[in-house]
């Protein structure tokens, strides 16, 4: 029997109640609204200052991984080089190592080089600031060009030299150098004078800064590089990664699969837990009494940097392998015990193998915390003026964030530009850390 | 069971092929009278998808004033689904779609105007699981005169939470302790503070889904003589798995099966002479 | 041999033990007719035979190691100068480090000094019997152990119990060094702090409202007597905190809510990544931008409206604080309210309320409790932040409510106190000892008080 459609039903006579129900509700749909576009301004806000905070950075640091070259001709003659002919020539023939000419007048060969190009240069205060044209780290490098090569000496050579820093930044941002008030420099006119007729001339070019890359910390900013502090990271996050990562996964398997129900159980965990939110300062301050002050361990070195880390990590990566064992379905577990496998076996044949991909995301992101971390570094003396790169554990180190904190309190404007280059790198490491932590999660996530 | 809780994809009850025990009878259309002389609420070819699956099929159902009409059948069959489409509580699935026709007064429930703010409003509900806020029992039972402005003052809102409370069985048990935290009550109590709550509103029909299958047997005996006594005010819809249930406290019963309504008729009759053998096996104990 | 040659060599002592016992216990099991009749598997007895050979000389070497400075120390102090030794203990300290240099060719005959040439000749000679000996003993004792344990393989040797048993003993002491790490710190930021108190006492530090520590490096110097009142410091810390809240709570909680109850899963997706970042950012960096770019633009609009703020302004560091803890505030309370049983919205739509009206009333009031949790572990991050403050904070240690002035705070001072070279006792380098005890004390409670509330929420709703 079908359902006739019958649609007679009385039109709405609505209670008292709804009628009241009605009046308010323009009201209340506004006040819904309003809710709504404070949950949009609270994201949108906190996104644009992350914008803000990334193209502010990418901005200013984009201009030092770049480096501004002068052409110059240079002459290499052993006069203007200020080396005695014999050892000249027994350095050509080999009998003497190239080393010898350490100690040669580059700077002068590059003056010579600048008052050959500028004829009409004269009187002391000019020449001096013609000179401040080229990098003070422009001899090394000019040295290194003799000593690799020992039979230029003599000749004439014409050489890409790096520029000073203020010059530099100007023909970096391609500024217009015969407009010289328009431009905002502490140079003074003559100087832009100059420049702008090498400008013209195409005897400048903008090259990828090696340096950057290559060279340890500086006074000079053109000539301060971050490979020190990169190394020095690289040594403490091994030392951290080896000790954090046995010691947590230990640690998260005796909690997760053997601790008993008891106080000591309970005590251990609330540690844990609180560890995790134990400010980094006062970790700082326990490898500065402890590991420094007691067992003499070395100041400013990767390997105390290391344990003070690994001891700020471990609770992190302890909570998370937790988590990744607890997800485990017990049925392994049964499954291996009913073919009777000791408990041990369980865990490292079926259990652990399982669980270690979520182990290994937690490893790389407490991992990625602690190479961003800076003050407990701070405390155990890795603030050092470093520009050797660091051969071993123990030498004195610094890591890339204290470079940044090192830098950025520096009053030379071009640090500016080094800081923020420094923190793209150390950011760049980061997304890629996190990156293979989303990866392994994806990849080898599973679901029971 | 609770419908909106459960994913679709694990819905596959729903879908299970039919066996030889279970369709006995193709369901062609529904048995019985489905209209009712002074219809609160109607329903007609009602289809609802949860995304590529269908979970009701073509129903059709009247709810009357001052009835209460029960919905039965075995696990799985539609019926909390389509009770949740009567007040749009099934909005917040998002792949949930809803086609056919469904009125309240003969406003189109589904209609581009009807707020469902307001549906739910007229439309009250009470969960299987008693679900109270965490607040205290009287902020509990004001929290529905309160959003809709429903008191004027104080007194007001005292005089309707008192009421409400009531009519809900409850006041003598919490009038000392209304500060206490609604939570804090046994799992009757807290079922009926849900009344409470629903009835605080003034609605005009009250659905019901399984509200006594949390509970136990002396707190179900006081809610289903609270419904009774309900009845007099509202039109109510009930589901429930209880045939006994069904049999105590409806007047109209409806079956169904499968996501189809297979009978539907008064109490009475379904009871003691079902027409559809589904019906019949169901009722008679033969599955469900 | 050094330590670490040793060390090296005992591990491939161990190794070929390992290979050793493992080919015995085969051979074993050949003789007894297979390997079942084996209590425990060939690996479990050459891992113990390897355990054998391993342990015992790496226990030989630790506690050689620990004594030998005492040894030495006594041999120090036997062979000091006699004004030396009736000195304190730091002149003797300094007479060693002399001659310790003076030897460290390895060579005591070039130096001038008899005294110091007799007591270099003594600590040479003591250094290469003692390493010679250890070396000797310990290697007798890899392979006494290996040897005692390849012995005693035979068929019914419960092997496996045995290297479970060490096994186990690993895995607890790794459990129980978190309880050593907090040990570590109480006890050494307490000693220090201690020591502290003798000189400056505790009331004066806690209630003390003006904070110099220039203490004098002589004693001739004006003016520096130093004063160790570190209200000033609490007060500052306070005040950027308290900026640094009411950033982060208002746009984390919002954030949170929206994300939660509002947006679709899509832009869940791609939008909770994004705020993460935010979280992920060192704080170095936040330092950097909070200095160079945002305390010049407060300072800059404020002038332009006519205020004078301060270039570096407790506003700029703890808006800048607040930003990086918004996406703490955000995860915890999506946490709590993504918690909150879905039962509870339905009975209030249900009821005909909005959804705000249903996040403000109900779902709001029930994660209240997590949320606060939540509140009080971003205040205790807050107030242990440490690079953001260095960089953009001053040092000025005044006491004022006005965000536009500098203020200074407990990190900070930790910071200037121990960086660059100072003499470890001075009251200035230990008052950095105290000022971490008090930082470690009120993040603990704030943390214990944030996790209690947060368990009995979840416990709440399991």
């Amino acid at each position: 029997m079908s359902v006739e459609s019958s649609h007679t039903a009385a039109p709405a006579q609505p209670s008292p109640a709804t009628a009241h129900v009605k009046a308010g509700l323009a009201r209340r749909y506004a006040a819904e609204k309003r809710f709504r576009l404070y949950g949009i301004i609270a994201i949108g806000a906190s996104l644009a200052f992350l914008a803000m905070l990334l193209i502010s950075i990418v901005s200013k640091g984009l201009p030092a991984f770049s480096q501004t070259f002068i052409q110059l001709d240079v002459p290499l003659d052993i006069d203007t080089l200020d080396i005695d002919a014999e050892t000249a020539e027994a350095v050509q023939e080999g009998s003497l190592p190239a080393s010898e000419l350490r100690r040669a007048n580059y700077n002068g060969a590059i003056r010579e080089a600048l008052r050959e190009r500028f004829p009409d240069v004269s009187g002391r205060s000019d020449r001096r600031a013609l000179y401040k044209l080229v990098s003070t780290g422009a001899q090394y490098d000019l040295a290194r060009i003799v000593m690799d090569d020992p039979s230029l000496l003599g000749q004439r050579q014409t050489l890409w030299l790096p520029t000073d820093d203020e010059i530099g930044a100007l023909v970096k941002r391609g500024a217009d150098l015969t407009q010289a008030d328009t431009l905002s420099t502490r140079l003074d006119d003559k100087s832009i004078a100059w420049a702008a007729d090498l400008d013209a001339n195409n005897e400048f070019d903008v090259r990828f800064n090696t340096t950057f890359f290559k060279n340890g910390d500086s006074r000079e900013p053109e000539l301060a590089g971050i490979r020190a502090a990169l190394v020095g990271s690289a040594y403490t996050l091994l030392i951290t990664f080896l000790l954090s990562f046995p010691v947590a996964v230990a640690s998260a398997i005796y909690l997760e699969e053997f601790a008993p129900q008891n106080r000591w159980t309970d005590l251990v965990e609330v540690n844990i837990n609180n560890l995790a939110a134990v400010p980094s300062i006062v970790f700082g301050l326990l490898g500065l009494a402890v590991f420094i002050n007691f067992f003499h361990l070395p100041r400013s070195a990767p390997v105390v940097g290391g344990i003070v880390l690994s001891l700020m990590t471990l609770p992190t990566i302890i909570i998370s392998s937790r988590a990744a064992l607890k997800s485990v379905p017990p049925s392994i577990r049964e499954a291996a015990r009913g073919l009777g496998a000791s408990e041990l076996q369980v865990v490292f044949h079926h259990v652990l193998p399982l669980a270690m991909p979520g182990i290994l995301t937690g490893t790389i992101i407490g991992l990625a915390q602690a190479l961003g971390e800076t003050a407990p570094l701070l405390m155990i003396g890795m603030v050092a003026f470093i520009v050797d790169i660091p051969q071993g554990i123990t030498d004195s180190a610094t890591v890339l964030p204290v470079q940044v904190y090192l830098w950025a309190d520096s009053p030379e404007r071009a640090f500016t530009e080094k800081t923020s280059a420094a923190i793209m790198v150390l950011l760049a490491f980061l997304i890629v850390m996190n990156a293979v932590a989303v990866m392994l999660r994806k990849r080898f996530e599973r679901r029971w | 069971m609770n419908d909106i809780l459960s994913p679709p994809v694990s819905r596959a009850g729903l879908h299970e092929e039919p066996t030889a025990n279970t369709v006995l009878q193709e369901i062609k259309a529904t048995v019985g009278t489905a209209t009712v002389e002074n219809p609160k609420m109607q329903a007609r070819n009602v289809d609802v998808h949860y995304g590529e699956k269908q979970a009701i099929f073509d129903v059709s159902l009247d709810i009357g004033n001052n009835e209460v009409v029960a919905m039965i059948g075995p696990s799985g069959c539609g019926k909390s689904t389509f009770l949740r489409c009567l007040n749009r509580m099934n909005d917040s699935i998002p792949s949930c779609r809803v086609s056919g026709e469904m009125s309240l007064d003969g406003e189109d429930l589904y209609g581009p105007d009807l707020d469902p703010v307001l549906l739910r409003a007229r439309v009250g509900m009470v969960f299987q699981k008693p679900n109270p806020f965490a607040k205290s029992i009287y902020d509990n039972v004001a929290y529905g005169p309160r959003i809709h402005g429903l008191a004027g003052n104080r007194g007001e809102l005292d005089e309707i939470v008192t009421e409400s409370l009531k009519r809900a069985g409850l006041f003598d048990e919490v009038k000392d302790r209304l500060d206490a935290p609604g939570t804090g009550l046994s799992g009757g109590q807290q079922q009926r503070l849900c009344i409470a709550r629903t009835i605080a509103v003034s609605p005009e029909v009250i659905l019901m889904d399984e509200p006594c299958s949390a509970l136990d047997p002396i707190a179900t005996a006081r809610i289903e003589e609270l419904i009774d006594e309900l009845r007099q005010n509202y039109a109510i819809a009930i589901v429930t798995h209880s045939m006994q249930q069904a049999a105590r406290v409806s007047q109209r019963t409806a079956y169904f099966h499968l996501g189809k309504l297979v009978e539907v008729n008064d109490t009475n009759s379904v009871f003691t002479n079902p027409q559809h053998e589904l019906t019949e096996n169901y009722i008679t104990g033969r599955f469900g | 041999m050094t330590t670490t040659h040793l060390l090296i060599v005992a591990t491939v002592l161990a190794a070929v033990s390992y290979f050793a016992g493992r080919a015995r216990a085969w051979s074993v099991a050949r003789e007894n007719g297979g390997i079942r009749q084996l209590h425990s598997l060939p690996t479990h007895h050459g891992a113990l035979v390897a355990i054998w050979c391993f342990v015992p000389a790496l226990l030989l070497v630790v506690v050689w190691k620990l004594a030998e400075p005492v040894y030495i120390g006594n041999i120090v102090n036997a062979n000091v100068p006699a004004e030396l030794s009736a000195g304190d203990e730091r002149q003797i300290a300094l007479y060693r480090n002399d001659v310790e240099n003076l030897i460290s060719d390895g060579d005591a005959s070039q130096i001038t000094d008899d005294g110091k040439r007799a007591l270099g000749e003594r600590l040479l000679a003591q250094r290469s019997s003692s390493s010679l000996a250890l070396t000797l003993l310990a290697l007798a004792a890899a392979l006494g152990g290996a040897a005692f344990a390849y012995k005693r393989i035979a068929a019914p040797t419960r092997a496996r119990h045995s290297v479970e048993r060490v096994v186990k003993f690993l895995l607890v002491s790794s459990a129980s060094l978190a309880i050593l790490t907090t040990l570590g710190i109480v006890l050494s930021v307490l000693f220090e702090s201690l020591r502290f108190f003798q000189q400056v006492s505790f009331t004066e530090f806690v209630f003390g409202t003006s904070w110099s520590p220039q203490t004098a490096i002589r004693a001739d110097q004006i003016g520096s007597s130093g004063s160790f009142g570190a209200i000033p410091l609490f007060t500052g810390t306070l005040l950027i905190s308290a900026i640094a809240l009411l950033v982060a709570v208002p746009f984390g909680l919002m954030s949170a809510i929206y994300l939660a109850e509002y947006a679709s899963p899509r832009m869940r997706n791609i939008t909770k990544p994004l705020l993460e970042i935010l979280a992920g950012i060192p704080t170095v960096v936040y330092g950097f931008f909070a200095a160079l770019t945002v305390a010049p633009a407060i300072r800059e609009f404020g002038s332009v409206i006519g205020l004078s703020v301060s270039s570096e302004s407790a506003l700029a560091a703890g808006a800048v604080m607040g930003i990086m803890i918004i996406p703490f505030v955000s995860s915890l309370s999506d946490d709590v309210i993504t918690a909150v049983p879905q039962a509870m919205r339905d009975g209030s739509y249900a009821l005909g309320s909005t959804k705000s009206e249903t996040v403000r009333k109900v779902v709001i009031p029930a994660a209240l409790p997590g949320i606060v949790g939540g509140v009080l572990l971003a205040a205790s991050r807050a107030i242990g932040e440490t690079m953001i403050v260095v960089m953009a904070a001053g040092l000025a240690a005044n006491i004022t409510a006005n965000p536009l002035e500098a203020v200074t705070t407990v990190t900070v001072q930790i910071v200037t106190l121990l960086t660059g070279d100072q003499e470890f006792d001075s009251a200035k380098t230990l008052a950095a000892f105290a000022l971490g005890l008090m930082l470690f004390v009120v993040t603990l409670v704030l943390n214990v008080i944030a996790l209690l509330v947060v368990r009995r929420y979840r416990e709440q709703y399991e």
